[in-house]
């Protein structure tokens, strides 16, 4: 079992609870860049404070820490590689037809229900 | 006797600490890969933000509220085994084991309307990457419960108290994997 000074646990649940709250009141505004940064940068921050805090990790060997920097690098590099096969409608030798006419059906509004315009 | 496992430490970390560390690897990968396929077709389909707007923000908060909750009592069960407190671990063991059993329960109801109002697995893809996503995160709470159980049972005794720490290790990265689901599922919309 790892000896080490506990950091006050209570402190960063507060501070956890406060971000919780600030990413749900964020996107509440309708801006995009702010529900981004209050949806998606406070749960990074978050993520951040749990490993560092309750999950230790800054008091591992640092190997630890390369070991899981190295599988979300992997996340990254299978984004890199999938999503331009994933996110275009056409290709050098391919296309989607059902999914060009799904996104020319919901741009003319006649499909969904508006609330992604 | 203490097993073997738990006693010898050649990487500098005690290697069933170093065991969950490598669980936790694997679980960025599967949990990373489903993620970031969400989130290419998300960013590729602007129809997906009608389909996540029949999603209940507050059902996901409050589910994040309660991880958040266990979070923090996996935690002191931590240092209360540190202490040598295992009735105090045991103790703190069980109400993180409730807050998993709370997120459960809540996910049920919430997957029953969701589902009588006609939103299943096969409706479209972005409710196929909505049960399958959950559901395996709902998956390994269950898991994470059962084997609080059996650690909080023994701490209770004063024995194995080191798993305290290494289920709280894989409990905290169930919260991590939920804090990046929650914003995915119920808040861009």
């Amino acid at each position: 079992m790892s000896e080490h000074a506990h950091p006050n646990y209570w402190k960063v649940y507060w501070w956890l609870l406060l971000l919780l709250a600030i990413s749900i009141a964020g996107p509440e505004l309708g801006i995009q860049w702010v529900t981004l940064i209050t949806a998606f940068g406070i749960a990074i921050v978050k993520a951040y404070m749990v490993a560092r805090n309750f999950m230790h990790v800054s008091i591992e060997p640092r190997f630890v820490t390369y070991m899981l920097v190295t599988m979300l690098v992997f996340m990254l590099l299978f984004f890199m590689a999938v999503a331009p096969d994933v996110m275009k409608e056409t290709g050098s030798n391919w296309v989607k037809p059902a999914w060009i006419q799904e996104n020319l059906a919901y741009e003319a509004g006649e499909i969904g229900d508006g609330a992604g315009h | 006797m203490r097993p073997i496992a738990n006693t010898r430490s050649v990487s500098g970390v005690p290697t069933a600490r170093l065991a969950v560390w490598w669980v936790i690897a694997s679980e960025i990968v599967i949990f990373g890969g489903i993620l970031m396929s969400y989130l290419m077709h998300r960013l590729a389909h602007g129809l997906w933000a009608d389909y996540a707007s029949h999603t209940t923000t507050w059902v996901g908060a409050l589910n994040t509220f309660v991880l958040l909750t266990s979070s923090l009592s996996a935690v002191l069960a931590h240092k209360c085994a540190v202490n040598g407190d295992g009735p105090g671990a045991a103790k703190r063991l069980l109400i993180t084991a409730a807050g998993g059993l709370i997120f459960v329960v809540v996910k049920s109801f919430e997957w029953t309307y969701e589902i009588s109002h006609g939103y299943t697995i096969t409706t479209n893809t972005f409710w196929s990457f909505y049960y399958t996503a959950a559901g395996l995160h709902a998956l390994h709470v269950i898991a994470g419960v059962v084997i609080m159980l059996i650690v909080a049972a023994a701490a209770k005794k004063g024995r194995d108290l080191h798993r305290v720490e290494i289920i709280g290790i894989y409990w905290h990265f169930v919260d991590l994997v939920w804090i990046f689901l929650f914003p995915l599922l119920y808040i861009a919309k």
